[in-house]
């Protein structure tokens, strides 16, 4: 079954947040409790963007012992492909929509003596459920967390007062920089380093982490793609036999989903590896955008990943 | 040796029976009816063979998340005596804590659910009451708190279940078994498994590496979801009803590998059903893997005249290094030629159902 288990949600709450950010607060339509869940994970959510199917993942950013909900914040992206938007302008308390179980890809190691937080805007939100995990048993964490601007800091209230001691904030039109290598040359040993932000940032933290000599297995990140839009191109879809147009600000996933084809997904993000597909003649450029693949399995043009990854050329023939 | 808790319930339905000394355990009619029979053809081999985890056939082992059979409270007993002689065969390593909650609480909500006669769970907040009739336990206790149960959540749990239990974190895009729970082993240590990676433990068994089987298990199981287990079988063959195949105590079982004859073959072989599950824990991220043994007499199986056909043809005809790893290539001809007696040739239905 693609995508696996799912809950049938109401949204409960709706809450602009700041100039860019709006918070979601999902219950259970029959009102029983939500799965318990690890500070991390994502969830899917199911739109109906007149007539368009989107699946977009967002973070879990509640608490993951609030058993009554689940809470997303969703930033808003005016030049992407509609999903934010969605969220953003038609999304109101009391409308039914169905998510994806909780799935982890950003679990905190559990046997780490420290965990060490780095966020960049919107990546804060997983770090909000891993500290309300770690309250809870007793972790020990230190976050460093930059925005754009005071304005645009969310949710940096509520956090520094919670604990003052372990959140550090930074905001770019101050010109605040976060002092990495002074950071990370003062962490205990057995510490654990997790980003979440922009890729520059992510590219950052783990370059720099890497070139201190930080163990590869003590380093985490994580960086959701959206799709992105792209040229419309046809791809022959060798097991269903079919041939299928992929639209502009379409993903190929989402072609084959509209076609009735039941393709594998989880993330839809490129980062989970569930949709990889072999890819059985290529006349022309695949366009790989996941971080899943190894640069090998790029350079051999032999797979793909549908939920993020595009074509450009003639025929593309894959094995679904 | 004293048992934590007062057996009161075997009167009706669950037996009175041991796995050891005199061996009186046995199936029922009905318990052999719903003998979870593992082949549905007439070969065998190693595959990634799983499905998920959903309610099956009523009366069947699939019917519930964790079967609770006639045999539970005698099963129940015999691990408290393996623990008693030898406490690590439980063992968590200390980050698993968390682990072990969700699977207490994945158990509890379970069994409260699916035997409501036996097991009954009210929650307020985190304060959560457990009754256990057949055991003879009533607890109240703080969910998360450790220190009001009298073990440890994980161990506290598996010795309330049937089957054996491993946890494993997962970390570096693999599974590491970091807690276990071990008491009916088909030959292998938890002692010298813990701390292991997937591929580590799996090292000993022979043929499935080269055919790229645990790759794509692994594969498989670094993305499983909460609420969507999955579920396989795997088999072997145990003389005397034995649960607790350990390596740490091969000299007592192994030599009775010598003592089968054609007149007691139907008696003391037993085929040796591991009903398997996985499921992925919510708040620790971890993956629970249990491993549900049920052991069938020879001669109760051959009651069923498909798997009295179905077995003769997989035991002659498996791949001997198979036959090695589950230890009864010295015994096999002597269980085949047994078996013979109950395979006309007929051709057999596909499934394992007894009755189609
Ligand atoms: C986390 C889950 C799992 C755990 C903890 C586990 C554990 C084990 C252990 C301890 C053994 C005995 C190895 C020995 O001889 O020392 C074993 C054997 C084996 N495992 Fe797994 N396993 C898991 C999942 C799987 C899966 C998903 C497959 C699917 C293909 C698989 C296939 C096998 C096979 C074929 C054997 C040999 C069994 C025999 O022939 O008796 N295992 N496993």
């Amino acid at each position: 079954m693609s995508g696996g288990a799912k809950l049938n949600v109401r949204v409960a709450e709706v809450v602009e947040v700041n100039a860019l950010i709006k918070r979601f607060r999902f219950v259970n339509r029959d009102g029983s409790p939500m799965p318990a869940f690890s500070g991390g994970s994502h969830i899917v959510v199911e739109m109906d963007d007149s007539g368009t199917r989107r699946l977009n993942p967002y973070s879990l950013m509640s608490d993951p012992e609030d058993r009554a909900g689940y809470e997303i914040s969703v930033r808003r992206d005016d030049a992407g492909r509609g999903g934010s938007l969605y969220m953003h302008n038609h999304v109101k308390p009391g409308m039914e929509m169905v998510i994806s179980y909780p799935v982890n890809l950003f679990a905190l190691d559990s046997r780490a003596r420290k965990h060490l937080m780095i966020a960049g805007g919107i990546g804060i939100t997983p770090f909000l459920a891993q500290i309300a995990q770690l309250s809870h048993l007793g972790g020990k964490f230190e976050l460093h967390y930059s925005a754009r601007s005071k304005p645009l800091g969310a949710y940096m209230d509520r956090l520094t007062q919670a604990h003052p001691d372990r959140v550090h904030c930074y905001f770019d039109d101050e010109q605040q920089t976060i002092d990495l290598g002074r950071i990370l040359s003062m962490q205990p040993l057995g510490t654990h380093l997790y980003v979440c932000g922009p890729k520059g940032m992510i590219n950052w933290v783990l370059s720099t982490a890497e070139k201190m000599g930080w163990p590869i297995h003590a380093l985490h990140h994580e960086e959701f793609l959206a799709p992105g839009t792209g040229k419309p191109f046809d791809v022959e879809l060798a097991v269903s036999k079919k041939t299928i147009t992929v639209g502009t600000t379409q993903s190929l996933l989402e072609a084959m989903e509209a076609a009735g084809v039941d393709a594998p997904y989880l993330c839809r993000g490129g980062a989970c590896g569930q949709c990889e597909t072999n890819v059985l003649r290529c006349d022309g450029q695949l366009l790989h955008r996941d971080h899943w693949l190894t640069p090998e399995d790029h350079a051999s043009g032999q797979k793909i990943m549908p939920c993020v990854s595009r074509f450009e050329g003639k025929t593309l023939v894959i094995d679904r | 040796m004293s048992l934590d808790f007062k057996p009161g319930a075997f009167n009706g339905f669950f037996r009175d029976e041991t796995f050891r000394d005199d061996f009186t355990y046995r199936n029922s009619p009905e318990g052999i009816r719903r003998f979870p029979f593992p082949f549905d053809r007439d070969d065998y081999m190693y595959s990634v063979n799983m499905e998920p985890h959903t309610s099956g056939r009523k009366g069947s082992v699939f019917e519930h998340t964790f079967d609770v059979d006639e045999h539970y409270v005698s099963e129940m007993i015999d691990r408290a005596k393996v623990l008693a002689e030898d406490p690590l065969r439980c063992q968590s390593l200390p980050h698993m804590t968390l682990a072990g909650w969700d699977l207490l609480e994945l158990i509890m909500e379970s069994k409260a659910r699916d035997y409501p006669q036996w097991f009954s769970l009210t929650k307020d907040g985190n304060r959560w009451h457990w009754i256990n009739r057949p055991l003879g336990i009533d607890q109240t206790f703080t969910f998360l708190d450790e220190s009001t149960l009298p073990y440890g959540p994980f161990e506290y749990i598996t010795r309330q279940t049937q089957g054996d239990f491993s946890l494993q974190d997962e970390r570096d895009n693999d599974l590491w078994m970091d807690a276990g729970m071990i008491t009916s082993q088909a030959d292998w240590s938890l002692d010298f498994d813990i701390g292991m990676s997937f591929m580590e433990w799996h090292a000993p068994v022979p043929l499935a590496h080269e055919k790229g089987i645990f790759d794509r298990a692994l594969k498989f199981l670094l993305k499983l979801q909460h609420g969507a287990p999955v579920r396989r079988f795997n088999w072997t063959m145990t003389v005397n009803p034995l649960l607790d195949t350990a390596p740490e105590t091969y000299p007592k079982w192994g030599p009775t590998r010598t003592t089968l004859s054609q007149d007691n073959m139907g008696n003391k072989m037993h085929l040796r059903v591991e009903l398997q599950a996985l499921f992925r824990l919510p708040r620790s991220n971890a993956v629970a893997f249990s491993i549900r043994c049920y052991l069938g007499k020879f001669e109760e199986l051959v009651t069923v005249p498909k798997w009295g056909r179905r077995l003769h043809r997989v035991v002659r005809d498996l791949h001997p290094d198979l036959a090695a790893y589950k230890g009864f290539l010295r015994n096999r001809d002597a269980m085949a030629q047994w078996l013979s007696a109950y395979d006309d040739g007929k051709p057999t239905s596909p499934g394992w159902w007894p009755e189609d």
